[in-house]
């Protein structure tokens, strides 16, 4: 809407504290010209006194080499690598903790807040009491519990749990020409005979498994399976057109997962399964080949996401509750089942409620994967923020480069959520 | 950790707006404000940790308990913050202490574009490791494919890798952020070996659930010269503070101690005279009255009565003072004559 005002054939406009347009922008530009003034300020009165005290500035350091070995690294990294390189590795496993964490305390927080919810006492009995205890441990505490108590139980590397991939690979196949599936028989004694020791491993330095080595062939395998995805994406969207036209469903689900996993199995069969394992072997003093998931990492993510998960079930909980009764009776009384009833009527309007705080839950376990340090996960901010820092000594740059990274990670996770809460939202017809 | 990040962000802050002490004469606003501040470590026995009633002990701390000596006359006017490895140089930048006695190794960067400069070397120390005795190591050399737990934030963390990249060895590093985080793990049985300074490995070694389970391999595999440490740009400070180090290896050298000072003041020997000020106006030099270090070993004792107190044969460390003996004893301890 205009100002009335300014569409009246103006009168010469004097200059006075009453007009509230005039009296704003004033406000604003002065406001805008102190914020300049202070950002400036704050960056030449750095600037001098890192000068004065001769500490070096400026991001040049990130070229030199970090000199210091890191743990997990999901990218090649060497001590000779820049401290850049270690930047990268830093968020890269920030990354993956926080969106493990998140997919996990998600699952975790939607089963135990519908289980809250349940007629059966036990089951809410045992639901509220892990919200209640992961609720209000702190997380810190949670970290350390998961990383020393349960490290302390684990055995050496010489007295490792093991579990065989033989002999599971065996009981499968023995299962499927048990029902006469004989090709899966065949693959899945195939692959047995691929890995000759047994193949995971549990012991103190973490869970071992064998790596599976893809040979040339493989691809085809891959791109089948992709093709796979995709028609069952396609199915799903003529079947649901149909059923709008028509009012007559299709299983698009089951079909679907066929469509996934058939085509695969078949080509992987006739290719003779290009696939084998490098197992690993113990050596010295720990284990050689496979891949190995540190401790660490586990301790971090289980805590963060058994933590966040105690909030999200509340929210979930708050937010089947927001949906009154009504809907449900209503949709009853449409002649729906009770399963198409919470699909297609309950949760959608729940979701409208969990999204939002949903977000902030999200954001809060990134922020607490910095508590990885406690048990030297070597995220961003113990990377960067901790051994480079204290190596170069730049804290300004340092910190400032990191406050970035964590407010990007924030900002693309909110927007994410929001475009994904205007999706569900109500949408007026 | 979320505190240590609030501390190194006010300290970012601090020097972005620079209410630091950056700068100003430190000994004037240590006067002021009627106590040093020093940097010590989170504990560390024999060094700088704190004793069953909450008073600090150890070298490092006595160290800065002269320096407070020199200046009030009372030596209990220190005020401690205990500093992990990682936020030490922060802490000093940033002016929240006046010095750093913390088994700080003095090294290039450090003592260039960090900001600091390093007045001596209170401890000559070198990197070591520690291992279960029953893995049966004899040298550093076995611990191929080993994983190592070590502190992050010092040297330490980078000698291994130099170590063992250059002998060809594989390993794996897990760094921790505090001291009590790094030998819960490695007790844990996490790690095979647990690297640090030497000395600093008998101190964590008394930490440990079982102490006799582990010895200390013979390697030393750098040179970790441990000193306090001050920052640039205030060079009375870095006089009064190299001074007292001076002070205190020429007292022992002189054989002056905390009990024979008072006679030791009216001693006709020159460079005893000029010591304890009964000749000349040094301490007036570094902002002092002339009996500074009078008052520095009445209270506190010469260098080798405080290595004696926190780390000589009658203390559980027990470390044999080899290159921190004197100069003239076989040593590398060597303070500059007073004249
Ligand atoms: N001298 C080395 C290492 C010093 C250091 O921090 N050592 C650890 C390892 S035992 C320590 O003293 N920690 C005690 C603490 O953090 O309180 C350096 O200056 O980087």
């Amino acid at each position: 809407m205009t100002d009335a005002r300014w569409s009246e054939p103006a009168p010469t406009r004097r200059w006075s504290w009453t007009d509230p347009a005039l009296r704003s922008a004033v406000i604003q530009i002065a406001l805008a010209i102190a914020l300049i003034w202070m950002a400036w300020s704050f960056f030449a009165n750095a600037q001098a006194n890192l000068a004065r005290q001769g500490i070096a500035s400026g991001f040049g350091f990130l070229d030199n080499s970090a000199g210091f070995g890191i743990t997990q690294t999901l990218i090649p990294y060497s001590e000779s690598m820049s401290y850049g390189r270690a930047f990268l590795v830093g968020l890269l496993n920030t990354l993956l903790v926080a969106a493990l964490g998140i997919v996990l305390a998600t699952i975790i927080g939607f089963l135990v807040g519908v289980a809250r919810l349940s007629k059966n006492v036990v089951i809410k009995a045992l639901a509220s009491a892990y919200v209640e205890v992961t609720r209000n441990l702190p997380p810190l505490f949670q970290i350390l519990f998961w990383y020393l108590a349960v490290l302390s139980t684990m055995p050496s590397p010489r007295q490792s749990w093991s579990f065989g991939l033989q002999p599971m690979f065996n009981a499968f196949a023995g299962w499927a020409s048990g029902i006469g599936l004989t090709p899966l028989s065949d693959m899945l004694a195939a692959l047995a005979g691929d890995v000759s020791a047994p193949g995971v491993f549990i012991n103190n330095r973490g869970l071992v498994v064998p790596r599976p080595v893809f040979e040339a062939d493989f691809s085809i395998i891959f791109w089948i399976f992709v093709a796979g995805i995709a028609a069952a994406f396609l199915l799903a969207r003529w079947a649901r057109r149909r059923q709008e036209r028509t009012g007559q469903q299709f299983p698009s689900f089951w079909a679907g997962l066929a469509l996934v996993a058939v085509p695969p199995t078949i080509a992987g069969f006739l290719l003779g399964w290009p696939l084998s394992f490098e197992t690993p072997v113990l050596r010295g003093f720990n284990f050689v080949g496979g891949i190995r998931v540190i401790p660490e990492f586990v301790a971090l993510l289980v805590a963060l996401a058994i933590y966040t998960a105690g909030f999200i079930a509340e929210i979930v909980r708050a937010g089947i509750l927001a949906v009154s009764k009504g809907q449900t009776e209503a949709a009853y009384s449409l002649g729906l089942r009770s399963g198409p009833t919470l699909r297609l009527v309950v949760i959608p309007q729940a979701m409208r409620v969990i999204v939002p705080p949903l977000t902030s839950q999200y954001l809060n376990l990134t922020k607490n994967s910095t508590l990885g340090v406690a048990v030297g996960y070597p995220d961003l901010f113990a990377i960067f923020a901790g051994t480079t820092l204290n190596q170069t000594g730049q804290a300004i740059e340092i910190i400032a480069l990191t406050m970035a990274v964590y407010l990007v990670i924030s900002i693309l996770t909110s927007a994410l959520m929001g475009w994904y809460n205007k999706r569900v939202a109500l949408v007026e017809r | 950790m979320v505190h240590s990040f609030k501390r190194i962000l006010l300290a970012a802050g601090v020097l972005a707006l620079g209410v630091g002490a950056a700068g100003a004469a430190t000994l004037d606003d240590v006067k002021a404000r009627g106590a040093l501040n020093c940097g010590v470590s989170q504990g560390l026995p024999g060094f700088s940790n704190p004793d069953d009633k909450g008073n600090w002990t150890g070298l490092d701390v006595d160290f800065c308990r002269a320096i407070a000596a020199a200046i009030f006359n009372d030596a209990s006017k220190v005020k401690y913050s205990p500093l992990s490895a990682k936020d030490r140089f922060t802490a000093l930048q940033s002016g929240a202490i006046d010095v750093l006695s913390r088994n700080t190794t003095w090294t290039m960067s450090r003592d260039t574009t960090l900001g600091f400069n390093f007045v001596g070397v209170m401890y000559y120390d070198g990197q070591g490791f520690m291992v279960r005795k029953s893995l049966n190591l004899k040298s550093v050399n076995e611990l191929n494919g080993a994983s190592i737990c070590v502190q992050t934030g010092t040297t330490n963390e980078l000698n291994v890798g130099d170590y063992f990249r250059t002998n060809n060895l594989k390993y794996e590093l897990i760094a921790f952020a505090t001291i009590d985080e790094t030998i819960k793990a490695y007790d844990s049985g996490r790690c095979d070996a647990f690297t640090s300074d030497q000395s600093q490995l008998y101190a964590v070694r008394l930490k440990l659930t079982n102490a006799s389970d582990h010895v200390v391999l013979p390697e030393v595999i750098s040179k970790e010269p441990l000193g306090p440490v001050v920052r640039h740009g205030d060079d009375q400070w870095f006089d009064l503070v190299k001074w007292s180090y001076f002070a205190l290896v020429d007292a022992e050298e002189l054989g002056v101690n905390s009990k024979n000072v008072d006679q030791m003041v009216s001693s006709p020997n020159p460079e005893i005279k000029r010591l304890l000020g009964s000749d000349g106006k040094f301490g007036e030099a570094i902002g002092l009255p002339v009996d500074w270090v009078a008052r520095m070993v009445k209270q506190v004792g010469n260098y080798g009565e405080i290595f004696d107190r926190n780390l000589g044969p009658n203390t559980p460390l027990a470390i044999d003072r080899g290159l921190n003996k004197l100069w003239n004893k076989g040593g590398l301890q060597y303070g500059m004559p007073v004249r």
